[in-house]
């Protein structure tokens, strides 16, 4: 046990990766590693980037390491792609852009599937985190396909989110508009070079612009970047801007409004106690049998599904108590 | 949570020949039989391709070639592989590949080869039968 948080903390590539494995695995054992490896958190920058598949997020990545490494800084990457629904594969293809840091001992790559696993995706994800972190990356970049709740909750869990468009999105924009717009705290329109890139900005501009409000006493308010990731443009730009939200980042703490860090512990402990519930109570429901038996009671119709969730879940709630 | 391991492998195309059809077509067919399947794109070195089979903790490396790469680099993955203290990454090749190498190639540590004549329910039975996530340690 000590030697695997060890060997983590010392970088060690292949246990590192092979305790990722383990979190994604869902293998209880890490959870003590994750417990000894927590007191070594808290010094990487993480940044997560989503938005639809093919802005350019993966080719995004792939030039801010490069830049990020030119600068001396070591970076972890998680590369978040979907799990298929009907067959429970995947296929992980975002390393194809960053194929080219894969000697770089600075530069520590992971693609992770969704899995659906109740939610898990984000604890998991934020796991994986957590242990690039104490592995001595200074910067962890999560990509994710900003489509699913899952995936806006992965992003939660970044502290500073970059949000990636392209022109002519204009549904994306919309979508943009019914939940993601809360937590980008940078806007990049990529692929500029292509028609409408002002259309879009300005777009996007109008979106921020209507509730100015937010944004007063000095609170972050999200800028609008453009870049084309694939000639390498845009992207210092970008770099700068996440500097400076982190700066903001350390300010606004600082100033006593620990709501931020507050609100992080207790969106990352919820998500802990429920996943953890679903683990304990629900599994050994099932594992015992007595979930089937009262399925069955059910469909027979020999007791309403209410009165049996009752006597499954209440005997067990009282022990807990 | 009481789930299995999930097989991962890696797909990747040593070498200088210019398409990947096959590559994605067995790429997809792993994904269709339920593994999780990272694809690295064309033109990998056996360094590149062993690193990121590290990072991605993968149970198999499937290599594909066709236009003679698979000489050198088939074998030259598995060297490095052992070199880096690795010996539970399974290597299998497939592609074009002449069917008096497979011998030589299996004596150098590839533990299959699938010609164009496999069908991807073969290749895909075979890994079911193969490769095995490894149990729980350090
Ligand atoms: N024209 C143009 N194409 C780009 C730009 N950035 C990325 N691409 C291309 O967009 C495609 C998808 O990129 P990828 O990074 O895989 O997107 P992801 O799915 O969001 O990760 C690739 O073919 C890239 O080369 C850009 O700035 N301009
Ligand atoms: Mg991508």
């Amino acid at each position: 046990m000590t030697t695997i948080v060890d060997k983590v903390i010392a970088g060690e590539v292949r246990t590192v990766a092979r305790l990722i494995r383990d979190i994604d695995d869902g293998i209880p054992e890490v959870r003590e590693t994750l417990k000894a490896l927590y007191p070594h958190t808290g010094k990487a920058h993480v940044v997560g980037i989503t938005g639809a598949p093919g802005v350019g997020k993966s080719t995004l990545v792939d030039q801010m390491i490069n830049r990020l490494r030119k600068k001396g800084k070591t970076v972890g990457v998680l590369a978040v792609d979907p799990t298929s629904p009907f067959t429970g594969g995947a296929i992980l293809g975002d390393r194809i852009r960053m194929q080219r840091h894969s000697l770089d001992d600075g530069v520590f790559i992971r693609s992770l599937a969704t899995r659906g696993h109740f939610g898990g995706l984000t604890q998991s994800t934020r796991s994986a985190i957590d242990v690039l972190d104490a592995m001595g990356k200074d910067y962890v970049i999560v990509e994710t396909v900003g489509v699913g709740q899952d995936e806006v909750d992965v992003v939660k869990s970044a502290e500073t989110t970059v949000i990636l468009v392209i022109p002519g999105m204009g549904d994306d924009i919309q979508a943009i508009k019914a939940g993601i717009l809360e937590i980008g705290d940078i806007f990049v329109i990529n692929k500029a070079d292509r028609e409408g890139a002002e259309k879009t900005h300005s777009d996007l501009t109008l979106m921020i612009n209507m509730d100015l409000k937010k944004y007063e006493g000095g609170k972050w308010k999200p800028p609008i970047l453009k870049s084309e990731a694939v000639f390498d443009k845009g992207v210092e730009e970008l770099l700068e801007e996440i500097e400076k939200h982190r700066r903001y980042m350390a300010e606004f703490e600082k100033g006593g409004l620990t709501t931020l860090r507050s609100e992080k512990a207790r969106a990352e402990l919820a998500e802990l106690v429920k996943n953890r519930l679903l683990e304990e109570v629900f599994n050994r429901l099932i594992d015992s049998g007595d979930f089937d038996k009262a399925v069955e009671s059910v469909a027979a119709g020999e007791v309403d599904p209410y009165t049996a969730c009752d006597d499954l879940l209440l005997s067990r709630i009282d022990a807990i108590k | 949570m009481t789930q299995k391991r999930k097989i991962r492998v890696m797909v990747a195309k040593p070498g200088l020949d210019g398409h990947d059809r096959g590559a994605r077509i067995i790429a997809r067919a792993y994904r269709d039989a339920g593994y999780e399947v990272v694809y690295t794109g064309l033109h990998q070195g056996p360094m590149e391709i062993v690193q990121a089979a590290i990072q991605e903790d993968v149970d198999m490396i499937g290599l594909s070639s066709l236009a003679g790469a698979h000489k050198y680099n088939f074998p030259k993955v598995v060297e490095l592989l052992k070199e880096q203290g690795v010996d539970d990454i399974i290597v299998c090749g497939g592609g074009i590949i002449p069917e008096e190498d497979i011998p030589e190639l299996k004596k150098q540590g590839i533990r299959e080869i699938f010609t164009p004549g496999t069908s991807l329910d073969e290749i895909v039975a075979w890994v079911e039968e193969n490769v095995h996530p490894r149990n729980r340690e350090g």
